[in-house]
């Protein structure tokens, strides 16, 4: 502090920040060893990893066995049976856990929808891409066209929705309430936030009461009642039904996200657009919808997130999606009590889905970050 | 604030055979039950310049609001350029792509830079092409002094800075008047000349211009008239030399005494 007195007023240079404790030493000291607490559950963390750790990795990788017609077979190659996973239930399994029943001639489609899917994917949320208007309509497009694909017709062998099973039934479910969840909440955020009192009136009931009715719930009345409400003979593929009430669902929920990002803005940015005389739409588009979906990512990627889980809910009403279906190859004579090698593969599965979910959206808010 | 500034022009009026651009009759506003604007009539002409003053509360900016229909009123009637404003929303929409509006709070888009700020309107109201428009941004914000600052964003930006690009954005859709509901009051200190010296050369370029401030300095630098409410009344409007020296309403009395004498 007395140094400072060294300079003659309005003369006093930048120096550099009092020295730190840094590096790596310095974050182990400051981290993990500041105070005796801060020791002992160091030592206490270490411990847990020491004991729990190796026989993970045993169990999981060194001594799993990875190729076998069954589980005795599984057994025999271990020191003592069941001290390991059993993976190649899963890989003997892997095709029927992907494809479902889909026709095994006809597989190439499912792959092209998924290569398709991540082409979508990238290209549409990719910002500095060439032709990004291109991949625009083709991410808008691609619904319909993974459909044809998916179910045939025009040109293609038609595939029946009872075909579909495994992790292509559960992206199919996911993926379409997703998509669709978010177009059909932000029109219902927007409904419910208009000045026509009819308009405002259907978007609340609706909102209201998709969010007041349990999924399961909504799936049931799917998969039983709607057929009371069709003229008699008429078929309403049943996949067809839970697609719409998972997408009904998600976008109950995402409007409600979408209204707060909606309030969050500050009234001024409304009267800003209106004195420059845009309209309602374009003050939206342009000015309204950029920022309050930006505050509202964490909560949509949220909800996404929990459709994407919930998905496995149609399990319910006997359809056989991933879990629906490992759960059923569980019964198989061969596999018996395989339980948790199943369990870890489909966790697995939602855990890479929903993670990937989570960075992209922590990735795409500190993009559209604009320093305010 | 500005005494330094060389007064523009203080005759009273501009020459009354002019066509009125803004013509309000009998208006009344309310707030609920609260009564915000009361019979207020006001003819401003073309290329007339208006200060409007009075304590906070006194409807001084719901009165500009009204001009272009931030703010809707319950009875008289406001006719802007010749077009009434009724609940038709197509007249709405041509009158304010009219009429100029700079907030205290900017309200600039913080998503956007300073470039697309400015040129939104243009492109989305007028359909300039996009190149005419970045072109015509860019000369307006030279007008305003910062096209360096036009790739960064607005958060990036000092008060003062969002400001001026504010009156570009609204300058870009070449209006015929221009509304400023208190510019200057969200500002520290040192930014409110580089706002007002901005606001002066656009008077002195003939704009027609309506302008919520306590700035007295600009008021007597530019300003035809001055007008002063409370209340939600108008009590008073005089040419600025006669409103400061010769307040005739004892309420333009104290308000003077309280903002020029502390």
């Amino acid at each position: 502090m007395s140094e400072s007195s060294h300079y003659a007023p309005g003369t006093h240079p930048d120096l550099p920040p009092p020295a730190r404790t840094t590096g790596m030493v310095g974050w182990v000291r400051g981290n993990l060893l500041s105070s005796p607490l801060n020791v002992a559950l160091t030592l206490l963390s270490i411990w847990l990893l020491w004991s729990i750790l190796p026989p993970a990795i045993h169990w999981l990788f060194t001594e799993a066995v990875w190729t076998a017609k069954d589980r005795k077979e599984c057994w025999a190659l271990m020191d003592a049976p069941r001290d390991a996973a059993c993976w190649a239930f899963i890989r003997g399994s892997f095709e029927l856990f992907v494809y479902g029943w889909f026709p095994e001639p006809e597989r190439w489609r499912v792959n092209l929808t998924f290569i398709l899917f991540i082409a979508a994917i990238f290209g549409g949320l990719r910002e500095n891409i060439p032709g990004k208007k291109y991949w625009l309509i083709f991410a808008a497009a691609y619904p319909f066209i993974a459909a044809w694909l998916l179910l045939g017709g025009f040109g293609l062998e038609p595939v029946g929705t009872n075909k579909l099973g495994g992790i292509l039934l559960t992206l199919v479910v996911a993926v379409t309430g997703i998509a669709f969840s978010l177009p059909i909440g932000i029109a219902l955020a927007l409904g419910r936030r208009s000045k026509l009192p009819a308009l405002r009136g259907v978007c609340v009931i609706f909102i209201e009461f998709i969010r007041g009715v349990p999924l399961i719930t909504l799936l049931f009345v799917a998969s039983t009642m709607l057929t009371y409400f069709l003229p008699p003979g008429s078929t309403f593929d049943l996949l067809m039904r839970v697609l719409i009430m998972v997408t009904l669902f998600a976008s109950a929920y995402i409007a409600e996200v979408v209204r707060g990002g909606l309030q969050g803005l500050s009234a001024g940015q409304y009267e800003a657009a209106d004195s420059l005389g845009l309209s309602y739409w374009r003050a939206h588009q342009l000015v309204i919808l950029p920022q309050a979906l930006k505050i509202s990512i964490p909560g949509i990627v949220n909800t996404f997130i929990g459709s994407f889980k919930d998905s496995v809910l149609v399990l319910i009403i006997g359809m056989m999606d991933i879990l629906g279906l490992g759960r059923a190859r569980l019964n198989d004579p061969d596999w018996l009590g395989l339980a948790p090698e199943l369990y870890i593969f489909i966790s697995l599965f939602f855990f890479i889905s929903c993670f990937s979910m989570s960075r992209y959206s922590l990735s795409l808010e500190k993009k559209l970050h604009t320093g305010h | 604030m500005n005494q330094e500034t060389t007064p523009v022009s203080t005759q009273p009026r501009l020459d009354p055979s002019d066509a009125k651009i803004i013509s309000i009759k009998g208006m009344h506003k309310w707030f609920g039950d609260f009564h915000v604007l009361k019979d207020i009539n006001l003819e401003v002409a073309r290329s007339e310049r208006i200060v409007i003053c009075g304590p906070s509360g006194s409807g001084k900016s719901t009165l500009i609001r009204c001009i272009n229909r931030l703010e809707e009123h319950q009875q008289g009637s406001i006719v802007v350029d010749g077009t009434e404003l009724t609940q038709d929303l197509k007249n709405i929409e041509i009158i304010r792509s009219e009429v100029g509006m700079v907030f205290q709070q900017f309200n600039l888009f913080p998503h956007l830079t300073v470039l697309d700020n400015v040129m939104l309107a243009p492109i989305w109201v007028r359909k300039l092409p996009r190149a005419e428009a970045a072109e015509q941004a860019m000369q307006y914000l030279e007008r305003v002094k910062i096209p360096e600052q036009a790739a960064k964003y607005p958060g990036q930006l000092s008060g003062g800075q969002q400001q001026r690009v504010a009156i570009a954005r609204s300058l870009c859709m070449n209006p015929r008047i221009m509304l400023f509901d208190e510019p200057t009051s969200a500002l520290d200190p040192e930014m409110i000349k580089e706002v007002l010296d901005v606001m002066i050369e656009l008077a002195e370029s003939g704009m027609t211009m309506l302008v919520v401030t306590h700035e007295m300095g600009f008021a007597t630098a530019v300003a035809h008239r001055v007008i002063f409410m409370d209340e939600g009344e108008i009590i008073e409007q005089k040419p600025p030399r006669e409103f400061f020296e010769n307040p005739e309403h004892e309420r333009t009395k104290l308000f003077l005494s309280q903002i020029l004498h502390h």
